[in-house]
């Protein structure tokens, strides 16, 4: 038992930490919503795994990558109307996977179940952070030029277009790596509001990034822990208890 | 002929319409060139075209070994970002003593250094203050510090006092011309401004807004 909750939070604290990291460059971007309307787009590919007994985790992924694939081909195509071609088509992905999650396991796939998680989850969420925060370490320095000023970037011969197209994919794969925890309803506030709250805290970006990241770890950690202590769903308590970091961070700020 | 950069016949269409047109000119290196025009004349869609930043047709040639430092106009910086200057300049340049070089050459210099010029010392306190902080002259001049990081022979500066108040703009420009003295530098800029124009440039490139 003890073990089991020691596993579930370690592997918890890495998708909030992940995410926290993801979710510094995410706010500083000004693309806070995209991480929400992301995480819609799993749940027709979760609905899919589970009809084909496939891991849902991955059937999240899946999704995740044709749709921001499709998302960054427009982007980068098409000279307007974008966003609201982007918002038809989140919304669209919410309806379909409502319609065709089968139905014992919706409230599972919108809210998350912490006691499905198995040991195979557990590798690949280690894999996946693991992966998530060295690659992010590598395009850092490109990602903040390109927030700063993307003229500056593209004239220092960074390709803003691909290190945007792999930061998405990051991002992407942390939504997929959280479904099991949070649902896809919820995983996008993990990615936003650790970094929001660091934001109100940090002096300088080093400390904004490793705020966000811890930010990130103390709420899934303590919300795992709660959630367990007092078998509420987890998702809730633990974006619930980032609001709370993030309402404290308001009293904290200069 | 000593030319750095050679631009002939420049012609830049967004949805069939002409934004440049035809356009042609030399710059001779080590001189001062000013790009001045109303709004909406292409000047700063020419220095992306310098920068290779947009698809143009004609012929743009910069000289070999052209090391090219650009001041953009301003940041996509909001007011919180928690970015210091150092951190920002650290994106481009490691190397803690080429950033405090480069500092003390846009006049961040520390006060107490000694009369005779020697131990001259960069004022380090800008380094931690944050990029958001920062008023309109004094970004100006941290953006002109990041682009003589890359050690460069031409700076491209696209209106680099617009939004910085009277005090800035006098302190940009002495700067400017201190840069020039003490630097074999080529210096393209755009200007609103005709009477910085006529102090500085050796020679004026206008673009027209009649197409």
């Amino acid at each position: 038992m003890i073990i089991n909750i020691l596993f579930l939070i370690l592997i918890g604290g890495l998708v909030g930490a992940s995410s926290g990291y993801l979710g510094s460059f995410m706010v500083l971007k000004r693309m806070s919503l995209v991480g929400d309307a992301l995480s819609h787009v799993a749940l027709p590919g979760i609905a899919i795994a589970l009809t084909f007994g496939i891991n849902p985790m991955l059937g999240a992924f899946l999704a995740l990558t044709i749709a921001i694939i499709g998302i960054w081909y427009l982007n980068e195509k098409s000279e307007g109307y974008v966003e609201s071609i982007v918002g038809i088509f989140f919304t669209a992905s919410l309806a379909i996977g409502i319609l065709i999650t089968p139905e014992p396991e919706i409230f599972e796939a919108l809210f998350g179940d912490i006691d499905k998680v198995t040991k195979l989850d557990g590798l690949f969420i280690i894999l996946g952070s693991i992966l998530i925060f060295a690659i992010t370490k590598l395009i850092s320095k490109k990602l903040m030029l390109g927030i700063v000023s993307e003229d500056l970037a593209k004239a220092q011969k960074v390709n803003i277009s691909k290190i945007n197209l792999v930061y998405l994919l990051l991002v992407g794969l942390v939504v997929a790596l959280g479904v099991k925890f949070i649902g896809t309803l919820l995983t996008g506030a993990l990615v936003i509001i650790p970094a929001v709250t660091a934001k109100n805290l940090a002096r300088s970006i080093r400390s904004y990034h490793i705020l966000s990241i811890i930010i990130g770890l103390l709420s899934t950690v303590v919300g795992i822990f709660i959630a367990k202590m007092y078998n509420f769903p987890t998702g809730p308590i633990v974006v619930l208890v980032g609001i709370g970091f993030y309402i404290l961070s308001n009293f904290i700020k200069k | 002929m000593n030319n750095i950069l050679s631009v002939k016949n420049l012609k830049v269409s967004f949805d069939e319409h002409d934004v440049i047109s035809d356009l042609s000119f030399d710059v001779e290196r080590d001189t001062t060139v000013a790009i001045v025009g109303p709004n909406g004349s292409g000047k700063t869609v020419f220095f992306k075209c310098l920068l290779d930043l947009i698809k143009y047709q004609g012929e743009i040639k910069w000289s070999e070994n052209v090391r090219i430092g650009y001041v953009p106009q301003k940041l996509a910086v909001i007011k919180d970002l928690p970015l210091t200057v150092l951190e920002f300049l650290k994106l481009k340049e490691n190397n803690n003593t080429k950033i405090m070089s480069s500092i003390s050459a846009v006049g961040f210099k520390d006060p107490s250094a000694d009369e005779a010029g020697r131990h001259i010392h960069s004022d380090t306190r800008v380094l931690r203050a944050k990029l958001a902080s920062l008023s309109g002259g004094e970004l100006q001049r941290i953006l002109m510090a990041n682009a003589l990081l890359g050690d460069p022979n031409v700076l491209l500066l696209d209106e680099p006092t617009a939004g910085v108040d009277i005090q800035g703009e006098k302190t940009f420009y002495s700067l400017f011309r201190e840069l020039k003295k003490d630097k074999d530098l080529t210096i393209i800029f755009i200007s609103h401004d005709s009477e910085v124009v006529k102090i500085y440039a050796d020679k004026i490139v206008e673009l027209k807004h009649d197409h």
